[in-house]
This record gives C-alpha cells, sequence and structure tokens, in this order.
C-alpha cells in the first residue's frame, strides 16, 4: 500500500513509468520585458517594469503604480480575427505559447495532435474584458453584451485558445489557486506528460488592471499605496506595505526527457518536485503549511536541501507573510541557509503568470550561473533571509527552488533542476 | 499496489432537490426544475428561465455571517460538503489534515457577488472608474474563486493540496479527475471534489442569449430542457452543486466505509476547433470515452449505462451520438443513455459532478434516470435515450460525459465494487 513517491505515478489501475518532465521552450510576457531574453537581462540590471498605471487614470485610487507590460500591440502577434474576442490576458497567454513553441523548435503539427496537451492557469479570468461587457448590459442593455462574452472572461479561456490555435488535442486543464496556480498548472502538466503526452503547453497569465480589477485587488488588502517604485514593493524589508499588481505571465513548453534528447532540442531543465498545501484556518493560530509544502518538493526532487542554489521567494511583502515565509525556509535551509530572490519586485505580483514567470527565470539562472536580484534595498535583519539585493550573484548549485502562495492559504513549492546537473551524475 | 479511488461520500444542491434522497426522487420521478427566472427581471432577455435551487443559506445551516460572506455558489458547496462528509462517516483527524485535499469545479466564478458589486461600484454602468470605496470586503474572495476551494478546506480541515478546476462545462467531472490523480499517485488519501456554480444572473443570461445557446421557450419552462428532442432549442440555464468525498478503496475499506462506486477510469481531451462550436463527428469526446475505459480496463460492451452530456442544443447532442457511436460501435445501440439536464439544467461548472453523483446512484440503486420531455424522436438521433420514465435494470459499470466551452472534452467511468473486487 506504498504511496508512490518520487518520480512515479500510478494512473488507473496501472503504473507509469517516471518519465522526466524537461522544459524545452519558455515564452515570457512582463512589465519589464517581452520575450525571454529580454526579460532576463532586465531583470540581471535590476530593470523595474513598475510605473504609475496608464490604462485608466488612477488619481482616485489608493494604489496608483502597477506592472503595466507594455510595447505588446495584439495585431503584431495575434490573427486580427482573434483580437475583439479576447481578453488581454489570452492575448499574452496566445503570443507566450507562440513563443514557447518557437523557442522549442517544436512544431506541434509534427507530433500526433491527439497527444500534445494544454494545462494553464489563471486568477480572475478576462476580467478587462469582463468589465466593458457589464458596462455595456448595465450601460445599455442586453442586446449589447458581446457574443464573445461568454467564452473570453472565464479561467478556462486561455487553455482554450492555445489549444485551438496549435491543433492540440490532448488533455485540457485550467486551474485557479490564485498565485499557487501558476505552479499547480506546471505539476499538472507533468502529470500529462508522464501519462504520455509527449508535450505538454503549460504556465499562468493574468491582467486585471481595469478600475473594477483593481478595486478588487484593493479589496485584498495586500496592495501597497506607495507612490515610489523603487520602494512601494519591498518584501522582507523593515517598511514593507504590501506588494504591486502586475500582469502578465509565462508559457512553457514541457516535454518529455527521452523524446526531448531524442529531438536533440536544447533543454532548460527539469521539473524535479512538487508539493502543495493548504494553510490551517485563520482563526486555529497554527502556523503556516509553507514548510510542509517545500519539504514535499524536495522529497518529490529526491533532492537534499543543499543541492538548492537559490529560492525564488513568494514575498508577500506583508510583515506576517513575509515571517511565514522566513520561517519556512529558515525550517528547511537552517537560518540565511540559502540564496533567496524576489525579482517579482520589479514587475508587481502577476498572481498566476507569477510562478511561471519564476520558474523561467530559475532555468535562466541555472543555465548562466547568475542569481538574479530582488529590487529595493536587503531583507530587514530579523528575517534571517539572505535576500539577494544589488548585483546578480553567482550561482553555483543545480537547482532552484520556486515557491508561489495564494490568497486564503494555498502553498505551492516546485523544485527545477538543470540538466548539466545530470550530466554531471553520468 | 495500485491505489484505487472510490465515491464514499455525497452532497448535493440541485434545482427543486437540496439533498442527495432529493435528487435521486426527483431523477427517478423524472420531474423537471425550470421555471421562469425570478430573482431578476427577466423580460429584457430572449431566455427567461432557469433551473434555480429554492436555498435559503440560513436553512440550510450556514451562519447569517457566512451568508453575507459568500456568494451563492460557495454557500451551495458548504451545504454539500457537509452532507457528503456527514453521508461519508469520515471524521477527518487533524494528524492526517495534510493527507486531505479538496479540489472544486467551477466555470464562471462568483458571478453574481461579482455583477452584484460591480453595479454598486459602477452605479449601473455609469462609470468606467468605479468607485472602490463602496466595495463588499470580500470582493477580492469574489474576483478569484480559488476562495470556493479554500471555504471548503475550512470547513473540513483540509491541508493538503487544494484548487479549483475551472475548465468551463467540464469542471465539475475533471474536478474528481484531478482529485482522483491526486489520490492514485499517493498525493492525498482522501479528496474532497465536486463542482459548483451560481450563474443565474443577468450577465450570464445576456452571454448566452448573445450566442442563441440558451433556450428560449419561455411559455413552457418545464418542458423546456429536451435534449435528444426534435424540437430542442437550447440548454436552460441552471445552478447548484455536487461535492463527493474521494478516498482510497484500502483506508476507505479499512473504516467500514459504504462505497457507492469506484471512480475506474478518467479522461480529458480538446477539441481544438472552435470556443463555441464542436466538430460533428464526436472524435474527441470519442477519445476521451475511450481513453477512460482503457484506463478502467474495461470494453464498450461492458459498460451498463450512459450519463449524456446531453444539453438540449441542436449541435451538442448530435456531436455527442456521434462520439457514442465512434467509441462504444455497436453497443452505442443497446447501452441506455440518459440526460439529467432534461429535469434538472445546466449549472455549468457543477452539474458534471452533481452527473457523477447520479451515475454513482444508478449504480448502486440498479436504476438508469430517464430523459425526461423527450417526446419526439430526432431521425438524426437514433440511440436509446431512455425518455421520460426510468428503468429498473442492472448497472454495475457507467460512464458520464461533459463537454464545454474551450474544446474540452471529459469522461468518467464509474464502477460498482463489489462487483469489481472479485
Amino acid at each position: 500500500m506504498t504511496a508512490v513517491t518520487t518520480g512515479g505515478a500510478v494512473m488507473g489501475g496501472r503504473a507509469v513509468m517516471a518519465g522526466r518532465a524537461v522544459v524545452t521552450g519558455i515564452g515570457v510576457i512582463a512589465p519589464n520585458g517581452l520575450g525571454l531574453e529580454e526579460y532576463w537581462s532586465a531583470t540581471l540590471r535590476g530593470e523595474t517594469g513598475i510605473r504609475p498605471i496608464r490604462r485608466f487614470d488612477p488619481a482616485t485610487y489608493p494604489v496608483r503604480l502597477a506592472g503595466e507590460v507594455t510595447g505588446f500591440e495584439p495585431k503584431d502577434h495575434l490573427p486580427s480575427r482573434l483580437i475583439p474576442q479576447t481578453d488581454r490576458m489570452t492575448q499574452f497567454a496566445v503570443a507566450a505559447a507562440d513563443w514557447a513553441l518557437a523557442d522549442a523548435g517544436a512544431d506541434p503539427a509534427g507530433l500526433d495532435p491527439r497527444a500534445v496537451g494544454v494545462a494553464t492557469a489563471s486568477a480572475s479570468g478576462g476580467f478587462d474584458f469582463g468589465q466593458r461587457e457589464l458596462q455595456k448590459l448595465w450601460g445599455q442593455g442586453p442586446g449589447h453584451v458581446s457574443a464573445y462574452m461568454s467564452f473570453a472572461w472565464f479561467y478556462a479561456v486561455n487553455t482554450g485558445q492555445i489549444s485551438i490555435r496549435h491543433d492540440l488535442r490532448g488533455p485540457a486543464a485550467a486551474l485557479v489557486s490564485e498565485q499557487a496556480g501558476g505552479l499547480d498548472a506546471v505539476a499538472h502538466a507533468r502529470r500529462g506528460v508522464r501519462r504520455g503526452a509527449p508535450l505538454m503547453i503549460t504556465g499562468g497569465m493574468d491582467s486585471a488592471l481595469s478600475p473594477y480589477g483593481l478595486a478588487a485587488l484593493i479589496a485584498s488588502g495586500r496592495l501597497s499605496g506607495r507612490d515610489e517604485p523603487a520602494r512601494a514593493y519591498v518584501p522582507f524589508a523593515e517598511d514593507a506595505c504590501g506588494h504591486l499588481p502586475g500582469e502578465g505571465g509565462a508559457i512553457l513548453v514541457l516535454e518529455d526527457a527521452a523524446r526531448a534528447a531524442e529531438r536533440g532540442a536544447r533543454v532548460y531543465g527539469e521539473i524535479a518536485g512538487y508539493a502543495a498545501t493548504f494553510d490551517p484556518p485563520p482563526a486555529s493560530g497554527r502556523g503556516s503549511n509553507l514548510r510542509r509544502a517545500i519539504e514535499g518538493a524536495l522529497a518529490d526532487a529526491g533532492a537534499a536541501p543543499d543541492e538548492i542554489g537559490v529560492v525564488f521567494a513568494d514575498a508577500a511583502a506583508d510583515p506576517e507573510l513575509d515571517r511565514a515565509e522566513a520561517d519556512a525556509l529558515a525550517a528547511v535551509f537552517g537560518p540565511r541557509g540559502v540564496p533567496v530572490t524576489a525579482p517579482k519586485t520589479l514587475t508587481g505580483r502577476l498572481y498566476s503568470g507569477a510562478a511561471p514567470l519564476d520558474l523561467a527565470l530559475a532555468f535562466k539562472a541555472l543555465g548562466e550561473g547568475l542569481i538574479p536580484p530582488a529590487g529595493g534595498g536587503p531583507a530587514a535583519a530579523r528575517y534571517g533571509v539572505d535576500l539577494v539585493t544589488g548585483a546578480p550573484r553567482p550561482l553555483t548549485r543545480s537547482a532552484a527552488l520556486v515557491l508561489a502562495r495564494g490568497f486564503g492559504g494555498f502553498n505551492s513549492a516546485m523544485v527545477v533542476r538543470s540538466d548539466r546537473a545530470r550530466e554531471g551524475e553520468r | 499496489m495500485n491505489r484505487r479511488v472510490v465515491i464514499t461520500g455525497i452532497g448535493v444542491v440541485a434545482p427543486d432537490a437540496i439533498g442527495t434522497k432529493n435528487l435521486w426522487t426527483l431523477l427517478t420521478e423524472g420531474r423537471t426544475a425550470t421555471r421562469l427566472i425570478r430573482t431578476f427581471d427577466p423580460s429584457p432577455f430572449r431566455s427567461r428561465i432557469a433551473a434555480a435551487v429554492d436555498f435559503d443559506p440560513v436553512r440550510e445551516g450556514l451562519t447569517g455571517a457566512e451568508a453575507g460572506r459568500l456568494d451563492r455558489a460557495a454557500q451551495f458547496a458548504l451545504v454539500a460538503a457537509r452532507e457528503a462528509l456527514a453521508d461519508s462517516g469520515l471524521v477527518p483527524d487533524p494528524d492526517g489534515a495534510h493527507r486531505l485535499g479538496v479540489s472544486v469545479g467551477n466555470a464562471v466564478g462568483c458571478t453574481q457577488r461579482l455583477e452584484g458589486e460591480y453595479r454598486k461600484l459602477s452605479d449601473d454602468g455609469a462609470r468606467w472608474l468605479v468607485d472602490h470605496t463602496r466595495g463588499h470586503p470580500n470582493l477580492y474572495d469574489f474576483f478569484v474563486p480559488s476562495s470556493l476551494a479554500a471555504e471548503i478546506a475550512w470547513l473540513v480541515g483540509a491541508e493538503g493540496p487544494a484548487t479549483v478546476v475551472s475548465a468551463g462545462c467540464t469542471s465539475g467531472v475533471d474536478s474528481l479527475g484531478y482529485a482522483c490523480d491526486l489520490i492514485r499517485e499517493g498525493t492525498a488519501d482522501v479528496m474532497i471534489a465536486g463542482g459548483t456554480d451560481a450563474p443565474i444572473a443577468p450577465i450570464t443570461v445576456a452571454c448566452f442569449d448573445a450566442i442563441k445557446a440558451t433556450s428560449p421557450r419561455n411559455d413552457a419552462p418545464e418542458e423546456a430542457s429536451r435534449p435528444f428532442d426534435r424540437t430542442r432549442n437550447g440548454f436552460v440555464l441552471a445552478e447548484g452543486a455536487a461535492i463527493l468525498v474521494l478516498e482510497e478503496l484500502e483506508s476507505a475499506r479499512r473504516r467500514g466505509a459504504r462505497v457507492y462506486a469506484e471512480i475506474a477510469g478518467f479522461a480529458s481531451r480538446s477539441n481544438a476547433y472552435h470556443m463555441t462550436g464542436l466538430r460533428s463527428d464526436g472524435a474527441e469526446m470519442a477519445a476521451a470515452i475511450t481513453a477512460a475505459l482503457d484506463e478502467a480496463r474495461m470494453a464498450p460492451s461492458e459498460i451498463d449505462y450512459v450519463n449524456a452530456h446531453g444539453t438540449a442544443t441542436k449541435q451538442n447532442d448530435r456531436h455527442e451520438t456521434a462520439a457514442f457511436k465512434r467509441s462504444l460501435g455497436a453497443h452505442a445501440y443497446d447501452v441506455p443513455i440518459s440526460s439529467i439536464k432534461s429535469m434538472i439544467g445546466h449549472s455549468l461548472g457543477a452539474v458534471g459532478a452533481i452527473e457523477v453523483a447520479a451515475t454513482a446512484l444508478a449504480i448502486e440503486n440498479d436504476v438508469v434516470p430517464p430523459t425526461a420531455n423527450l417526446r419526439e424522436a430526432d431521425p438524426e438521433l437514433d440511440l436509446d435515450y431512455v425518455p421520460l420514465t426510468a428503468r429498473e435494470q442492472r448497472v454495475d459499470r457507467a460512464v458520464t460525459v461533459a463537454s464545454g466551452f474551450g474544446g474540452f472534452q471529459s469522461a468518467m467511468v464509474l464502477a460498482g465494487v463489489e462487483e469489481r473486487a472479485a
């Protein structure tokens, strides 16, 4: 009755061999860079995408900064017929999926479409589109609501549109667990690969920077109202006061390792371990289960803590949540036991998009041997967190840990490993 | 050793049927729950009917504070989860909380609250720059529907993996498939899983109006949802929830739990065709059915009952009939097929889970629920759709399917467990 743990999965009454799932393509839409290379170099330089909101006049709101994506012209990236029927987050997702597939050199047309699947995460759906249609409904009447509304704002739209665009007819899924969903979707795509899909498109994308979206984000009580871009979102700092919202995310091509090797694909690295937990009820007084998620992801990867060279923190920038994250890291790695970074300080929190973006950076970091810094100043000493700030720091180990917590108590952790680590083993 | 997943508890909130027993009575009597919409003025809309739940949250055991804090979809989910847990007899052990997870299917989030809040903040659409100061304190929970999973997790004391599976109209069955994955791979021993949706709101009605997907048979609401009938003209929007307790078989046996059925196979596919359209050949739904049967190691001829998606749109019922023929071969003509959406309508991300519950009950009771309102056969649809009257017959193995916007196609195979254990 043993539970199958590391690398194995039992599916439908028959064991499936533990196929390794590797990332071979990455498409990035970030407030400080479009495309992986632009985003990576902007992040290394500490270039921020946090700016005053331009999409609408934020003067009447207590939050006026955000990580808006600039320079993304839908008509440059999407067929014209798709533009009126999609929200901005779907336009991002479709473009990023195109880039990820091109990056992987994997033409899905060359694969059996019945086998290739899609699993994505979204936290708030096509919300900007939704606000526009609500305004039409209540301002003008039911006859003015778009025929596209029925599918433009639901949470599964990105999975649907990506599958249609590339004729992917394999397993399809869409998950919502706020910020944690970005890792949950990638983990679910790994299940798809282990179950036999040669390739899965995965990741997460969100954009809710419409006025109603901002009002909802403000209601979370987690946003920062500061107006200086460099000091507004400063996790683990003495003066941390919440986060800034951003838009964007990343789409990854996940592939069976043997198949990727066979076709000579460039491999960024492996999705080596994952675990998810949920926190006890707030009133229980018991602490967070983030530590258990980290330990679970390490066990799933068969990794000892000292294999991890960098942690991409969830970085809530809320004193209580920063404390919980710092404590979980200290419990697993020891006080100041592992370098920690939070490049999301340069983009804002991207909800479902955040962790896939961190995965993209983690693979670049492992490949280039550099830890990208967090924006803002050093961590307050009381947290005992070795936060990398200022300049990039050398990265010598072979694995990275990405953390993502979702509002309400969702904790997900993922270990990624560079493929060079395996070459070393051989 | 392979880990097998069984259903040990069922909780349901359905139109005209709060509680599992009431659902089963409604389904076996062939009663229909569609009425004129009464919660708002439906007169400006093309389709003015829906299958609504007569639901008072406080009467169903929620506190006034919970009723105020929670969207209707969350209220349904909590009531159903509470019933499911009580039905299973499972008393969650705090030491095992990390082995207990949650996955909830939901298609359109907390629509009613999101729309209601929008109206308030925008002065009924008068301003684009909404007034955030008037927002409900829980607006963020309505904005990101993972709050639905969080609420259930708090209710049952789950500290394992929790998520919302939001694959449109296949969400209800997909969330159960996701839960099976977690139990089989060893991540969880028990999952509280199912679906909930409360979409009967002007915005939802308007957007289905805009594509003429819903039935405009406003003069005869109770007869509006008529799957597989020649005169069908669209689906009936509905609301509801079903939450199930899924357990690893051996642990269920160890505690002497009553087992409704085993979830023996699940598969999802995408048709990669159109966000709302379906290929007429049903190939991807057929592929999902075949994959689910393979996983269950069953031949098509062993299936005793098919719970259809059966929305009563022209397109769906043709698509699905083609898919059954393609996946089940000659057996498609012999096996009884029915759509309970004829009675409880289409509650989007919830109904797939209600249909899994109904399929488990069909196995438990050896009764096939009927397709209500099926009076005029469609010459194009030539299978046995069990018109009007429930049928007593042996049901050991059954398939339930779902199909949705975005191209999602899902199939789940259920089996009575005594029979399989031999």
